[in-house]
């Protein structure tokens, strides 16, 4: 049967791995080219690179580092960051990837992920959706969690899978940055209201959240995660060996 | 010199990393002359069947797969491109396919009960039959999959099956033509090993 997924999240600004704390206060961490062989060597399952530069010498920069990565490392490379139509699909599918994840750009170009599910494939456009509880509604937040686009997120993701998104990230912005835990609550709704793998992100602190993640919610697909693994706090290869101590089925 | 058929979209460029990482030389190509004096052949290939079939023969690469296939030149189909060497596909329609192995494409979906689709992670190999692409792998490695549709034929054909509410044809092979429904430039060290294994075929 196929196995739990552990995804560690880089997120890249200017040519380095940075993780903020609910979205602001970011700090360096290390070179993104040689994290993610150190990761691809430790087992993880798959790497996502999040652009968060906006400039265009910072773009270039991220794709010259997505280059190296993919000569060297041989797991799937998802990419997001400033996907905002089909054209960026292109150029980061040349540099290697082999996903491509679109936020804000699928909210403000409606028909990104229908034209690019029909350019590259569904297994190839990945949801991600960053949802904050606001009046006791999960509500969908757009620009890096800082908008309220007072869409209902469950709504947004069916009407986005129907348009052809073949896996959805689901980031929950009260739970991000805090590591008491993933946002059990949301992400057991959205896993089952869809019929496409769900990664869970948002909040994970401790191997004991990954346990409890998996074992609340038995379908979901993969946890992600980022500063607890840049920073060492817990190693994939520990937490991998922990879950199959659990009887959850992964890739060890 | 291997030649990596380029017909259109696709990650190319991991499955020439992956390649260069082994030290077997590949060209990315759509020229039929490279790809006739190539010793190997590899078809790549994500998307949708109608669409990839289309662009082959758009680009008369059907034939010139088919007639090397027939001269004994090993050719290893990946993920769309495994399903590409069978004889029919039923995704979106009924479209032929290069009928280089006997069998049929079809959804992952229609037999199975509460399965997500795609089918997509990490999935254990278990061995069917020996194969010389398993030459430095081990029955239960696992490998990376994506795919909705799967190859149904008859078991002679297959030399792996992954389980995924049933078992599906993760590997298969017929003479001198081999298919991967996983993607081995994507499975890390195990895959690397296939590809290596493939790459010292005669």
């Amino acid at each position: 049967m196929i196995t739990k997924r552990i995804i560690p999240c880089l997120d890249v600004k200017d040519g380095r791995v940075v993780k903020g704390k609910n979205f602001t206060g970011l700090s360096d961490v290390d070179s993104p080219v040689k994290l993610a062989e150190y990761y691809s060597d430790n087992y993880a399952d798959e790497l996502v690179f999040y652009d968060i530069t906006a400039s265009s010498e910072g773009r270039k920069l991220f794709t010259e580092i997505l280059k190296e990565t993919a000569k060297k490392v041989f797991i799937p490379l998802t990419v997001g960051g400033g996907i905002e139509q089909v054209e960026d699909f292109d150029r980061v599918l040349k540099c290697g990837a082999d996903k491509v994840s679109v936020n804000s750009g699928a909210i403000k170009n409606k028909s990104l992920i229908k034209e690019a599910s029909r350019t590259y494939g569904s297994q190839c456009v990945v949801l991600s959706v960053d949802i904050k509880r606001v009046d006791g509604c999960f509500k969908v937040f757009s620009k890096g969690g800082r908008e309220n686009t007072d869409m209902d997120a469950i709504e947004w993701i069916k009407k986005c899978i129907d348009d052809g998104a073949g896996e959805i990230v689901v980031n929950s912005i009260d739970t991000d940055g805090v590591k008491k835990g993933f946002d059990i609550e949301l992400l057991k709704l959205v896993n089952n209201s869809v019929n496409v793998p769900v990664i869970a992100s948002g909040g994970a602190g401790s191997i004991k959240d990954f346990i409890n993640l998996f074992k609340e919610i038995p379908t979901i697909d993969a946890g992600l995660a980022a500063s607890i693994f840049h920073y060492k706090e817990v190693s994939i290869k520990d937490l991998k060996l922990a879950l199959k101590n659990e009887n959850i089925n992964v890739r060890i | 010199m291997i030649a990596i058929v380029d017909y259109g979209v696709g990650n190319l460029f991991s499955l020439k990393s992956s390649l260069d990482m082994i030290g077997a030389n590949s060209i990315i190509t759509s020229d039929k002359k490279t790809i006739l004096d190539s010793d190997r052949i590899i078809l790549p290939g994500v998307g949708a069947f109608r669409d990839a079939i289309n662009k082959l023969k758009e680009l008369g690469l059907d034939r010139i797969i088919k007639e090397e296939a027939a001269k004994n030149k090993p050719i290893l189909g990946i993920c769309l491109g495994m399903q590409l060497l069978f004889d029919v596909s039923y995704e979106f329609g009924e479209f032929k396919g290069l009928s280089l192995i006997k069998g049929e494409i079809k959804s992952i979906e229609d037999e199975t009960d509460n399965l997500k689709i795609p089918h997509m992670g990490w999935n254990k190999l278990i061995f069917n039959k020996p194969s010389p692409l398993f030459k430095y792998i081990k029955n239960g490695d696992y490998v990376y999959f994506v795919h909705s549709y799967y190859a149904c034929t008859n078991s002679e054909y297959v030399s792996s099956y992954t389980e995924y509410g049933k078992l599906l044809t993760a590997s298969c092979e017929y003479k001198n033509v081999y298919g991967c429904q996983f993607h081995p430039e994507k499975s890390g060290e195990v895959g690397l090993n296939i590809l290596k294994a493939f790459c010292e075929l005669e």
